[in-house]
C-alpha cells in the first residue's frame, strides 16, 4: 500500500518537475537538461487556457479568490472584508471555504481553478486533519499546482514593539514547491520510512534568479544562500552551485552563503548582518519563524508566494490559531500586511501605501497591542483603529484616486 | 462588497448591508441593524457604524446624448444632488447628428479614460455617410467589450411576465458591427461579421466572473452555430471552454431564435445570458420590453478599466425631445449603480429605494407606465421619497 501510494507520488513529482522545467525553459534557458517534457500534468489543458484569458477586472474593480482557511483565518478574513468596505477598495472577493474534515479534494481543486481565474488570492492557513497518505496538504497542493514557486518574506522591526533585536529589515526568499516538502514518503520495508528531499537545478535558478533581481530593484547589497551542503553535498550543493552561477550575473549584488545551523545561530544573536537570504523549502520555513519571533511574534508578518502566473498572499508564519479562534484577541496585523501586498499587486497603490501607515501608526504611535504583543487590546480594537485612519485617507481621496492605474512594479 | 457591480442584485440579496447602511441615519432602522448584528453570529466581528461612505468626490464623465438625453440627464443629476452623493460630472456634449455642437472623441475618451466611470446618454448613429458612428468610435477606443443589461421587473410596472431577473450580456467590439462593409461589385455588398477567439473567450469569462460575483446559477449561450458553423461555432467552443473553469455554474446554449421565443414565452428559464454583438442587440431589445420598455432598463458597457452605465436598449426618442414626458427611471437607476460602483452604495441604495417606492405607489407615473406626469413631476416625486 504505502509503496503504491509512494509510487503514485513520484510519478506525480516527475510530471510536476518536467512541467515546471518546461515552464522555465524558456525565461531562464534551462533546456540544456535533457529532460524531454513526455508526460502532461494534468491540468495543463485549463492552465493553458487560462494564460490566453484575461484577469477578472472590469471597470476597474478587481475580483480576487479569498481561502480564509482554518482556525482564526475566518476573523481574519472578516476584518480585511471590513478595512476594505469603510475605505472603498475597488476588491470584490469570491469567497470559496475549504472543508477540512472532507477527504475529497472538490472544494480544493474548485479553489485553484478560482485562483487561476482571477489571478490572486488571499489565504488564511488552510487545515488538513486527515493523516491519511492519500490526503495531500492542502496549502502545499496549492503552492505546487499553481507553480508559486517563491515565498517572500520581508521582515522589518516594528519600533513600537518591544523584541530582543531592532531594526531588523531582512527578506527572506524562499523555494516554496520542492525540497523536503515534495510530498514523497514511503515505507520501503516496515520500520524504515524513506522521505525524497528534491532539489532541482531548474527550480533552484528561478528561485535565485528571483533573490537576485529581487535585490537589485530594491537597492539591496547581499543574497545569502542558506543550506547544509556539507552534507547533503550533492542536493544542498547543487542549490548553492546555481546561487553562485547566478550571482555571477549581478556583479552589483554581493553574495555569500552559509550553512543553516549557523544561520540559525547568527540570526538570534546579530540578525543585522543579513540583507536578503534565499533558501530551499525546509530552511525557509525555519528561518522565517525564526525571524517572526525575534520581532514580535506569529501576528505581524506577511508572506507572498509568487510563480509566473499567479500570486497568494498569506500571513508569514503558516499558523492556524485554532487555540485562540473566536476570543477576539488574534492580531489581525499579519492579514492587514498580506492585504496590502494584495493591494499593492493589483496596483491599487494608494489603498496599499494607506494600509501600511495605518498599522504602521496602529502599531508604532497608538500602541494598539493584542495579547500576543503584551497588550491588553481585543482584535477588534486594532481594527477600529485602522479603519479610523484608513476612513479619514479616504474621504480625502477620489475614486480615480482609488483605483488609480499606475504602472507599480508587480513583486 | 459582494454585490456592488450589479446594484440591482445588491438590493435583492444583501439587505443586511442595506440595513447596516443606514445605521448612518438617526432613523427608526436602527433597532433593525442592532438585530441583525445580534442574531447572525457571523457578523460577530463586523463593526456597529456606519458603512462606508467614501466622500472624496468622484469624477464621473457624462454624456447627455441626443433625443431626451439632455432632459433626462438632468433629472438623474437632480436626485443624485437631493442624495447627497458626493459626485461631479464632467459634461461633453457628445452627438453624431449635430457635428457642430459635439466635443471631439478623443477628448471624451481621455475623460472617461482618467475618470473611470461615465453616464452616458443614447446617441443616435445617421445612417448615410461611411464614417464609424460615434457610438462604435467610444466602444473600440475605451474597449468597452461587455454590455450588461439587467432584466429586472420592477415593482408596480403591469407587465406579462412577473418577477423577471435575468442578465444579458453582450459582446460589443466585433461581430457584425466591424463596421468593414463594402461594394465588391455593383449591387452586391458584404458585410464582415468578425469573430476572434480571444474576444470571444474574454466575454465568455466576462459572463462567467458574472455569474460567480452575483451568485447566479445558469450561464446560456446564444448563438447560430447551426447555420454561421464557423463564426458561432467558434464563439461556443470559447463558451464551452471558458465553462470549464466554472463547475459551480450550470452552463448551456441556445439558438437564437428559439431563445427570442423563449424569452417571450417562458422568460423565467434565463438567468444570465451571454451572446454576440448583433444577437445581443436585439435580446437586449426583447429583455427591455419585457420590463416595461426603454425607459427603465439601465446597460452597462464594461472594459478592465472602466465603464460606462447607459439605457439598456438604445432609443433616442428623439419625438419628444423637450416635451417633457419621457421616462428618466433608467438614467436615474444608471446613477445609482455608478454609485455603487465608486463603493457610494449608501447613496446608490437610497436612490434605488426611492425609484422603487415612487413606482410602487403608483402615482407621478409617466405616459409609457400608465400614468400622467411629466419627467419633472416624476423626478420631484423620487426626490421627496429620498427624504423620507
Amino acid at each position: 500500500m504505502a509503496g503504491a501510494v509512494g509510487r503514485l507520488n513520484l510519478l506525480k513529482l516527475t510530471q510536476n518537475h518536467v512541467g515546471s522545467l518546461t515552464a522555465c525553459a524558456k525565461p531562464f534557458g534551462c533546456a540544456s537538461l535533457g529532460i524531454e517534457p513526455t508526460q502532461q500534468r494534468r491540468w495543463e489543458s485549463s492552465a493553458h487556457l487560462i494564460k490566453s484569458l484575461p484577469k477578472a477586472k472590469y471597470g476597474g474593480r478587481h475580483t480576487v479568490t479569498m481561502l480564509p482557511g482554518g482556525g482564526i483565518g475566518p476573523e481574519l478574513m472578516s476584518y480585511v472584508r471590513e478595512v476594505f468596505r469603510y475605505a472603498g477598495v475597488p476588491v470584490d472577493f469570491e469567497e470559496v471555504p475549504i472543508d477540512p474534515s472532507n477527504d475529497s479534494n472538490e472544494d480544493l481543486e474548485y479553489a485553484i481553478t478560482s485562483i487561476r481565474r482571477n489571478g490572486a488570492a488571499l489565504k488564511g492557513n488552510i487545515e488538513t486533519r486527515s493523516l491519511s497518505p492519500n490526503v495531500i496538504s492542502r496549502n502545499v497542493a496549492i503552492r505546487n499546482e499553481l507553480d508559486l514557486f517563491v515565498n517572500v518574506l520581508h521582515c522589518t522591526s516594528f519600533p513600537g514593539i518591544q523584541s530582543r533585536h531592532s531594526d531588523v529589515d531582512i527578506v527572506v526568499v524562499r523555494q516554496n514547491t520542492e525540497g523536503e516538502y515534495a510530498m514523497m514518503e514511503h515505507e520501503s520495508v516496515p520500520g524504515v520510512v524513506e522521505c525524497l528531499k528534491v532539489v532541482t537545478r531548474a527550480n533552484s535558478d528561478r528561485v535565485a534568479r528571483f533573490a537576485f533581481d529581487y535585490a537589485k530593484r530594491h537597492g539591496r547589497k547581499k543574497v545569502t544562500t542558506i543550506h547544509k551542503a556539507n552534507i547533503m553535498k550533492s542536493s544542498d550543493g547543487l542549490f548553492l552551485a546555481v546561487c553562485r552561477e547566478v550571482a555571477k550575473d549581478y556583479p552589483d549584488i554581493q553574495h555569500d552563503d552559509m550553512i543553516i545551523d549557523n544561520c540559525c545561530m547568527q540570526l538570534v544573536s546579530n540578525p543585522h548582518q543579513f540583507d536578503v537570504m534565499v533558501m530551499p523549502n525546509l530552511y525557509g520555513s525555519i528561518v522565517s519563524n525564526v525571524i517572526c519571533g525575534l520581532i514580535g511574534g506569529a501576528g505581524l508578518l506577511s508572506g507572498r508566494n509568487y510563480g509566473y502566473e499567479y500570486a497568494v498572499f498569506e500571513p508569514g508564519t503558516r499558523n492556524t490559531g485554532s487555540a485562540i479562534a473566536g476570543k477576539n484577541i488574534a492580531n489581525p496585523i499579519s492579514m492587514m500586511n498580506s492585504a496590502a501586498d494584495l493591494l499593492h499587486h493589483l496596483q491599487l497603490e494608494n489603498h496599499s501605501v494607506w494600509l501600511r501607515e495605518a498599522i504602521d501608526k496602529t502599531i508604532n504611535v497608538d500602541k494598539i497591542h493584542t495579547p500576543d504583543l503584551g497588550g491588553q487590546a481585543t482584535s477588534m480594537d486594532v481594527i477600529k483603529n485602522i479603519i479610523t485612519f484608513m476612513q479619514a485617507k479616504t474621504k480625502s481621496s477620489t475614486f480615480t484616486e482609488r483605483i488609480e492605474f499606475r504602472q507599480a512594479s508587480v513583486i | 462588497m459582494a454585490g456592488t457591480m450589479g446594484g440591482l442584485k445588491l438590493l435583492t440579496n444583501s439587505a443586511p448591508k442595506i440595513l447596516r447602511a443606514a445605521n448612518g441615519l438617526p432613523t427608526k432602522s436602527l433597532p433593525c441593524v442592532n438585530y441583525m448584528a445580534a442574531s447572525t453570529p457571523a457578523r460577530k466581528y463586523s463593526i456597529q457604524a456606519p458603512v462606508s461612505k467614501p466622500e472624496g468626490r468622484t469624477l464621473c464623465t457624462l454624456i447627455p446624448g441626443d433625443g431626451v438625453g439632455p432632459e433626462l440627464m438632468q433629472a438623474m443629476q437632480e436626485v443624485l444632488e437631493a442624495a447627497g452623493a458626493p459626485v461631479d460630472f464632467e459634461t461633453y456634449f457628445l452627438s453624431d447628428i449635430q457635428p457642430m455642437l459635439s466635443a471631439k472623441v478623443d477628448d471624451v475618451v481621455n475623460s472617461v479614460a482618467k475618470n473611470a466611470v461615465c453616464i452616458k446618454g443614447i446617441l443616435s448613429s445617421p445612417v448615410t455617410g461611411d464614417r464609424a458612428s460615434i457610438n462604435y468610435q467610444l466602444r473600440s477606443k475605451l474597449d468597452l467589450f461587455a454590455n450588461v443589461v439587467n432584466v429586472r421587473t420592477l415593482p408596480g410596472i403591469q407587465t406579462r411576465h412577473k418577477n423577471l431577473d435575468m442578465i444579458i450580456i453582450r459582446e460589443q467590439t466585433e461581430g457584425e458591427f466591424s463596421s468593414l462593409e463594402h461594394e465588391s461589385v455593383k449591387g452586391v455588398v458584404e458585410c464582415y461579421k468578425i469573430v476572434t477567439a480571444e474576444k470571444s473567450k474574454r466575454i465568455a469569462k466576462f459572463a462567467f466572473d458574472y455569474a460567480t460575483k452575483h451568485n447566479r446559477k445558469k450561464v446560456t449561450a446564444v448563438h447560430k452555430a447551426n447555420i454561421m458553423k464557423l463564426g458561432d461555432g467558434l464563439f461556443l467552443k470559447c463558451c464551452q471552454e471558458v465553462a470549464k473553469l466554472y463547475p459551480k455554474i450550470e452552463f448551456d446554449s441556445m439558438i437564437v431564435d428559439n431563445c427570442t421565443m423563449q424569452m417571450v414565452s417562458n422568460p423565467h428559464q434565463f438567468d444570465v445570458l451571454v451572446m454576440g454583438n448583433l444577437y445581443g442587440s436585439i435580446v437586449d431589445n426583447i429583455g427591455a420590453g419585457l420590463v416595461g420598455g426603454a425607459g427603465v432598463v439601465v446597460g452597462s458597457s464594461y472594459s478592465a478599466n472602466s465603464v460606462v452605465y447607459e439605457p439598456g436598449s438604445r432609443h433616442t426618442f428623439s419625438e419628444a425631445a423637450g416635451k417633457n414626458v419621457a421616462n428618466p427611471t433608467a438614467v436615474i437607476l444608471c446613477g445609482a449603480k455608478m454609485l455603487m460602483h465608486v463603493n457610494l452604495q449608501y447613496h446608490g441604495s437610497k436612490i434605488y429605494k426611492a425609484v422603487e417606492k415612487v413606482l410602487k405607489s403608483g402615482k407621478s407615473l409617466t405616459k409609457d407606465l400608465g400614468g400622467q406626469s411629466s419627467t419633472q413631476e416624476y423626478t420631484y416625486a423620487i426626490i421627496h421619497a429620498l427624504q423620507h
